[in-house]
């Protein structure tokens, strides 16, 4: 096989993307353009260990598989544009490439926050570079901490704040409890104690209307008229996906590139979408396209997508997506789609005040398992593993 | 085939059993076992166990 395979986008899903093309059989060229300066690095020690100061970059860094030696980084430069019928991406000084096959692993970006007020000292939480700036504030003696939003980055961020030493930390969500989306109330309930014990605050139900202040933040209003001070705030109200640089083409551009079964984008054989901008049905489930943001995800879609892109016809791809979140001395473990069994979710196993194992049905199904706890709770999700492997899809 | 797992990094998540149950396993503590020179057959296996770690922990050599 000769001719050039693009990578757009040069993270972990772009650095599997190449290494599964060349074990897929793909011998000629790869080249990964990148817009960040680093090589790919592992992304969840941010909100934890490097915000903590424990995780030097070279600790970080992917190890990349032998056999990518080969392959042409463009780093600091990105991808800006695109005509997918005339298989060229144009780069952001203007060059182009052509390619035989392309493979979109461009991400997302932090979802800001666009209420009045002022910019500095308001923080996200998605590249080495916002970790270090943030850790930098952090570490400033008596300085008062505001969360925005209670998912999983803003739960781990005001962990290790807490576990720095930070004093004030509020976490604040419109919604009535951490992380109820993605788990429901009775972990959601479970975690806001564990919190609260370990000295988070948190202001539930409402949102943020603005922020005071003149140069940089000193308050954060919220909806309910509640004035938080605040030296530093972390926004993280999720993501969007980069994807201005398809437009053009006719694609579905609506929450990431839809994909279909096989990760194929426009019904095109040549292009194919990776990790978390990829919105692709799951085979396992229900057949409807979503975007899953799991760390697992890149690995998972990479090696699927380097088949296809190489020839291959792999059966339509039905990945068990896994997440985990380590959050003060506890760490929430889960297997499946928990998101889908929201409304029949069972205790396991255990206590939700100690360790506890959780089951979330859909039709009666077993669709995922979370376990919140320490290590005999997390082994303990592990052994539902097969289990969820062998239900059949939500659809048969 | 040397393979070799940082023990310091190592967190106990577990992927790698899922990704080469030949070559890793949890001890009834649920801490990190692993045969140090597997055959060379289970390379591919091995490779996918070191990407699915989260912590990066498991090295390949040889």
């Amino acid at each position: 096989m000769t001719g050039r395979m693009v990578v757009a986008g040069a993270s972990m899903a772009g650095l599997r993307a190449a290494e599964q093309l060349r074990s897929a059989g793909w011998t000629g060229a790869i080249t990964l353009v990148g817009d960040e300066p680093h090589m790919p690095y592992n992304r969840p020690p941010l909100s934890k260990e490097v915000l903590a100061g424990k995780a030097p970059f070279e600790s970080l860094a992917f190890r990349p598989r032998a056999s990518v030696a080969d392959v042409e980084w463009r780093l600091g430069t990105k991808v800006v544009a695109s005509r997918l019928a005339e298989r060229a991406v144009v780069l952001d000084d203007g060059s182009e490439l052509s390619y035989d096959g392309l493979v979109v692993a461009t991400g997302m970006r932090p979802r800001r926050l666009g209420c009045p007020g002022p910019l500095a000292g308001r923080h996200t939480v998605r590249t080495l570079a916002d970790a270090q700036g943030l850790r930098e504030e952090l570490t400033r003696p008596g300085v008062r901490v505001v969360v925005v939003g209670a998912g999983f980055i803003g739960c781990e961020v005001a962990a290790t704040a807490v576990g720095l030493g930070v004093a004030e930390v509020t976490v604040v969500d419109p919604l009535p409890l951490p992380m109820v989306g993605p788990l429901g109330e009775l972990l959601g309930r479970a975690l806001l104690r564990r919190h609260e014990e370990r000295g988070v605050r948190f202001a539930l139900g409402t949102g943020v209307a603005r922020f005071e202040g003149e140069d940089r933040v000193t308050g954060v209003v919220l909806g309910d008229g509640t004035v938080l001070p605040a030296d530093v705030v972390v926004e993280s109200v999720g993501s969007l996906a980069n994807t201005e640089w398809l437009d053009g083409n006719g694609l579905d551009l609506t929450d990431g590139v839809l994909t279909d079964g096989r990760l194929r984008v426009g019904g095109r054989p040549d292009v194919v979408a990776v990790g978390d901008v990829a919105r692709f049905p799951n085979a396992r489930y229900d057949g409807v396209p979503r975007r899953v943001e799991h760390w697992s995800i890149p690995t998972d879609t990479a090696k699927h997508a380097a088949k296809v892109l190489t020839g291959a016809e792999p059966a339509p791809f039905a990945p068990l997506p896994t997440f985990w979140s380590d959050q003060h001395d506890f760490r929430l473990q889960s297997f499946g789609a928990p998101a889908l069994g929201r409304d029949d979710v069972r205790v396991l196993d255990g206590d939700p005040a100690a360790d506890v194992l959780v089951g979330y049905h859909h039709a009666g199904r077993l669709v995922g398992v979370v376990a919140l706890g320490g290590p005999a709770a997390v082994s303990a999700a592990a052994r539902y593993r097969a289990e969820l492997l062998q239900q059949p899809a939500l659809t048969a | 085939m040397k393979v070799v797992v940082d023990m310091n990094k190592c967190q106990d998540h577990g992927q790698c059993v899922f990704a080469a149950p030949d070559v890793f396993q949890l001890d009834e503590n649920g801490r990190l076992a692993y045969v140090d020179d597997p055959d060379d057959a289970l390379l591919d296996e091995v490779e996918e166990a070191a990407d699915v770690c989260p912590l990066q922990a498991i090295r390949i050599e040889g």
